[in-house]
């Protein structure tokens, strides 16, 4: 038997909102999404936790600007490191951002493991920014955290919305709560169409910022831009929902 | 301590599993202690002998195995044990082990072709091999 599964549930027991962010298709801006709407909701006065379970691709660190080098503390499970007033967890504290491929069953044995000692303690919000595609950490999450809000990232391109499109009618097959699409790198109406044919919310939409490269890792420039500007909009909205 | 959390997730499992089975008293839990996570016993059986306290556990003994890691590469097929890798592991990689031990694939490779694509056949973590209820 692996006791680390009510451990889960243990450790999860004073988050009031789980925020799954998805795509299904990489490249559309998850990580800076979930990041930036992290940052937003607690710069509405809330309590935000952030984890990065994008294993093979975690980058959420690295927008942050955040120091690896030292682990989170221990004490009776593991303190999430605080930086810039969120909670935050990643595998990169512990991979000291190696190389560090995992197959299948390696994947949900990590992702099991960190959800099983990591201690959110009380947080209004916990954003996890998933991996892109349908594999282990995405059934996992529907598996051992079944009261997630998904929030799909999409951008206007066709490829993003076939993709985006089977995960939401997983999603809607299993009968999972989704919060509502974001549009990134927005353009036209084509996703907001899409949302109404999907019979799901849409949520906002980002434009592009051709700046946001050089914002990665300077949390203070990032909130201050036009991206944010428009993330916050979308962060309020969650809160009302 | 990260212990803690370990001992506070059997303890759970246990008790549900008692729960489920119609069992009112557990008196004896064997737990197995992957050497690859390294976590330390005398922690989790304090931890466990205070966690029992007011439960179906309250008597419980807790008897501990400990489980050798032995690894397989899955491009050459060559098997190895953890101490054969000793070298290459200073204090800071075994405590980033201990945490979450699938960052091992960030830190060894097969020392016989290098690659880092290998299972961990044995010893990976902790589980609960067998329980005593009544």
């Amino acid at each position: 038997m692996d006791p680390r599964i009510a451990g889960i549930k243990l450790k999860l027991s004073g988050v009031n909102r789980v925020i799954p962010v998805v795509s299904g298709k990489g490249g559309v801006g998850k990580s800076l999404i979930s990041t930036t709407l992290a940052l937003s909701l607690n710069r509405l006065g809330y309590s935000v936790g952030l984890l990065d379970l994008d294993f093979h691709g975690a980058s959420d660190h690295v927008i942050l600007g955040a120091e690896i080098g030292e682990l989170p503390e221990e004490e009776r499970g593991v303190v999430p490191a605080d930086v810039h007033g969120i909670k935050f967890m990643s595998i990169v504290f512990y991979s000291q951002d190696n190389p560090n491929p995992l197959r299948g069953e390696e994947v949900s044995d990590a992702l099991i493991e960190i959800l099983a000692i990591t201690r959110w303690d009380s947080l209004d919000y916990l954003i996890i920014d998933m991996p892109p595609g349908m594999g282990e950490q995405t059934l996992d999450l529907l598996r051992f955290i079944p009261r997630g809000e998904f929030l799909v990232v999409m951008t206007p391109s066709p490829l993003s919305l076939r993709v985006a499109g089977n995960l939401i009618t997983l999603l809607q097959e299993g009968r999972r709560k989704i919060l509502g699409v974001v549009e990134n790198m927005a353009r036209g109406d084509v996703v907001e169409e899409f949302t109404k044919d999907r019979d799901v919310r849409y949520l906002g939409a980002v434009r592009r910022y051709d700046e946001i490269d050089s914002l990665i890792g300077d949390v203070p420039s990032l909130l201050e831009s036009p991206f944010s500007e428009d993330v916050r909009k979308i962060a309020e909205k969650i809160t009302g929902l | 301590m990260h212990e803690w959390a370990l001992a506070e997730g059997i303890m759970a499992t246990a008790i549900e599993f008692a729960e489920k089975n119609g069992a009112d008293r557990i008196e004896e839990i064997v737990i197995v202690l992957g050497e690859l996570q390294d976590v330390d016993r005398d922690i989790v059986e304090f931890a466990l002998n205070n966690l029992k306290k007011d439960t179906i556990a309250q008597d419980a003994k807790f008897v501990f195995e400990e489980e050798k890691a032995l690894f397989q590469c899955r491009a050459c097929g060559h098997q190895w044990r953890l101490e054969e890798s000793k070298g290459e592991m200073n204090e800071e990689i075994r405590e980033d082990i201990h945490f979450v031990p699938e960052v091992v694939h960030a830190f060894l490779s097969c020392p016989n072709c290098g690659s880092r694509d290998f299972e961990v056949v044995k010893g990976r973590g902790v589980y609960i091999r067998e329980m005593k209820v009544r």
